[in-house]
């Protein structure tokens, strides 16, 4: 029965697949017709062979779709199409004509499953090269922002779970700090951008800093939760056999209150990776999140799409990994 | 007279009652334990057993009077006091062994890592556990296993006085009776120094060398220390045909169903509150008649 479930919900995921695709296909396909000629009228070309343009060339030209103003300083350039070709063709002699790179033809600007599809393969096959501060590979871009990522969090968690610890033990420490993080933790992460940007100063570690604050409230709130609701029987246990305090926190508390505080830190590394994104597309310069803005702005939607889908990806590596976690410290009573 | 090993001293012990008063569970409340000696506590619920446990174990402080045991007064908890607890208080994360060598690595931390295994293996044995079953979580064993770990964990640990609270509580008869013949030969292994409680009047007459009777709250006492005149090893099948069995019980019930009420609630005039001895014998020729009647006396007084 489950292997049946388990067919049945494969066979349904591969629908949803082919059926989104169908649809991005549909309204984003424009079939390729080379480029549109242009129809001149007689008048015209009887101005343009009136400039002793040959008429092989202007249907040349014309079918290539360069417009009669732009035939006209062709013909007063005096040269045939084969001299134009010598010289670099009419683009090096300072012609503006349409190419692959003009705007695409009438349709859809926005790029089809195919076209994402090349890219992506791109990408995949080559994730490492560099060629200038703005186009380097998407590996790289997102070492960066893993890398951050990491640190950020990694500081968050060596500062939450010591002081989750001292919170859930002692209720002076819980009382007194609680104010605090009630207020500090419904910021936005971002809104600590300026502050960081302005007292750190450096856009690098500003970034960490973001990470580092939306990484610590999960983490802090459930170690607190995790350690306060350690069942008593379990810590008399520890009294009774007269461990010390660490000894207590190290074997006893932390293996108890272990479900709860890998819960929080799987919620801090998914709001870490959600935030890291955003950061960089307000500080700029490197990493994924940058990434995404920097193809926008040159209106590359394809190499976008790419951006964006890895970092679903790798999102959902990060928290696959806390699953694991997750599943190693479970115990059941 | 020499103290005995575990003498509890003029113990009281006051709640706030919620309503700004004072709520005495237990008032001057003084007996002692011989080493060696296998002691049950039985007596209603909210007479004040489990507190009087959780001070003995040093989990809890009474409000005044104490506790010295092999002279040195009780404070804190500590390894020289085994608990059983009623819910078996095993770490779920822990395999069965695991939980055993838990306490025998506090125990003994000089000890080295094979040595605290076998040890521990030694004692899951005692208890009937053997083989695979040792390396299974607590939650894959079922009640009656689990408080034969925690049985084996407490023994393991060699400690001076053994506190069971109520440990067979969640089990059911069946098991309850197997795991009480298991706790009699590990007892009798060991020479261990044993206080437990229990709701169970047959449990107690098996188990015990001597039952303490506590009144109802508020303002409990121990009342009566009943002296089990069954001789050892005893078997749950054979101790009923002997000719004191039927005569202890029927004393215990009848405290635990009338005296004990009779006897509650009443302030104490700050004497000791020392049990009365009673010693029921049918093989002997002294009459058992006087002994009630002259307590009853006493009580009326």
């Amino acid at each position: 029965m489950p292997q049946k479930l388990d067919i049945r919900s494969t066979v349904l995921s591969l629908v949803i697949l082919l059926m989104a695709l169908a649809i991005w296909h549909l309204s984003t396909f424009v079939p390729d017709t080379g480029p549109v000629g242009v129809k001149l009228s007689v008048d015209q070309t009887a101005v343009l062979t009136g400039m002793s343009m040959a008429a092989d060339d202007i249907a040349f030209y014309a079918s290539q779709g360069v417009a009669f103003a732009q035939l006209e300083q062709i013909a007063a350039l005096g040269l045939s199409r084969e001299m134009i070709d010598m010289a670099g063709g009419i683009k090096a002699l300072g012609i503006s004509v349409p190419d692959e790179n003009s705007a695409p033809a009438p349709g859809s600007l926005f790029p089809s499953p195919g076209l994402v599809a090349t890219e992506l393969w791109a990408t995949v096959t080559d994730p490492f090269y560099v060629a200038g501060t703005n186009d380097m590979g998407y590996g790289i871009q997102m070492g960066y922002s893993l890398l951050r990522v990491v640190i950020g969090y990694t500081l968050a968690a060596a500062v939450a779970i010591p002081l989750g610890f001292l919170i859930g033990m002692s209720p002076v420490f819980f009382r007194a700090l609680d104010p605090y993080i009630q207020v500090l933790r419904p910021i936005s992460p971002l809104a600590w951008m300026p502050i960081a940007l302005f007292t750190i100063g450096d856009s690098e570690l500003s970034s960490i800093f973001v990470i580092f604050i939306c990484s610590l409230w999960p983490m802090l709130s459930n170690t607190a939760f995790g350690v306060a609701s350690v069942r008593s029987d379990w810590v008399n246990v520890a009294r009774t056999h007269e461990l010390g305090a660490l000894s207590t926190a190290f074997t006893v508390i932390l293996p108890a209150a272990a479900p709860t505080i890998v819960t929080g830190m799987r919620i801090s590394i998914g709001i870490a990776w959600l935030v890291i994104v955003a950061a960089e597309m307000l500080v700029g310069g490197t990493g994924i999140g940058y990434v995404v803005w920097n193809e926008w702005n040159g209106l590359r939607l394809d190499r976008m799409i790419v951006a964006i889908l890895l970092i679903g990806v790798v999102g959902m590596l990060l928290d696959a990994i806390f699953g694991q976690l997750q599943r190693a410290v479970t115990y059941s009573e | 007279m020499a103290k005995p090993f575990l003498s509890v001293e003029r113990m009281t012990q006051q709640f706030p009652d919620g309503a700004g008063g004072t709520l005495t569970v237990f008032e001057n409340a003084t007996f002692g334990v011989e080493k060696g000696e296998f002691v049950c506590i039985l007596g209603h619920s909210g007479c004040g057993k489990s507190t009087i446990m959780n001070v003995l174990a040093g989990l809890a402080e009474p409000t005044t009077g104490g506790v010295i045991m092999d002279g040195t007064e009780v404070s804190g908890p500590s390894l020289d006091r085994g608990v059983v607890f009623q819910n078996y208080s095993l770490l779920p994360w822990l395999t069965a062994l695991k939980n055993v060598t838990f306490g025998v690595r506090a125990r003994y931390p000089d000890w080295t890592k094979a040595k605290v295994e076998t040890h521990a293996k030694d004692y899951l044995a005692m208890v009937g556990l053997e083989g695979d079953v040792v390396h299974r979580k607590p939650s894959q064993l079922s009640g009656g296993m689990r408080q034969r770990v925690s049985i084996a964990r407490a023994f393991a640990n060699h400690p001076k006085l053994l506190l069971l609270d109520e440990p067979f509580g969640a089990l059911d008869a069946l098991t309850r009776g197997t795991i009480q013949e298991e706790l009699l030969k590990i007892w009798g292994k060991t020479e261990q120094t044993v206080f437990m409680i229990t709701h169970d009047i047959d449990e107690a007459i098996l188990l015990a060398d001597r039952i303490l009777l506590m009144t109802n709250g508020p303002f409990a006492r121990v009342a009566e220390s009943v002296e089990i005149t069954i001789p050892r090893p005893r078997n749950r099948t054979e101790i009923v045909e002997h000719p004191n069995y039927y005569a202890i019980r029927n004393h215990l019930v009848q405290f635990l169903g009338q005296r004990s009420k009779d006897m509650a609630g009443k302030e104490n005039s700050g004497d000791n509150n020392a049990p009365q001895t009673v010693r029921i014998d049918k093989t002997e020729e002294e009459p058992v008649e006087d002994d009630i009647a002259s307590h009853l006396r006493a009580v009326n007084d």
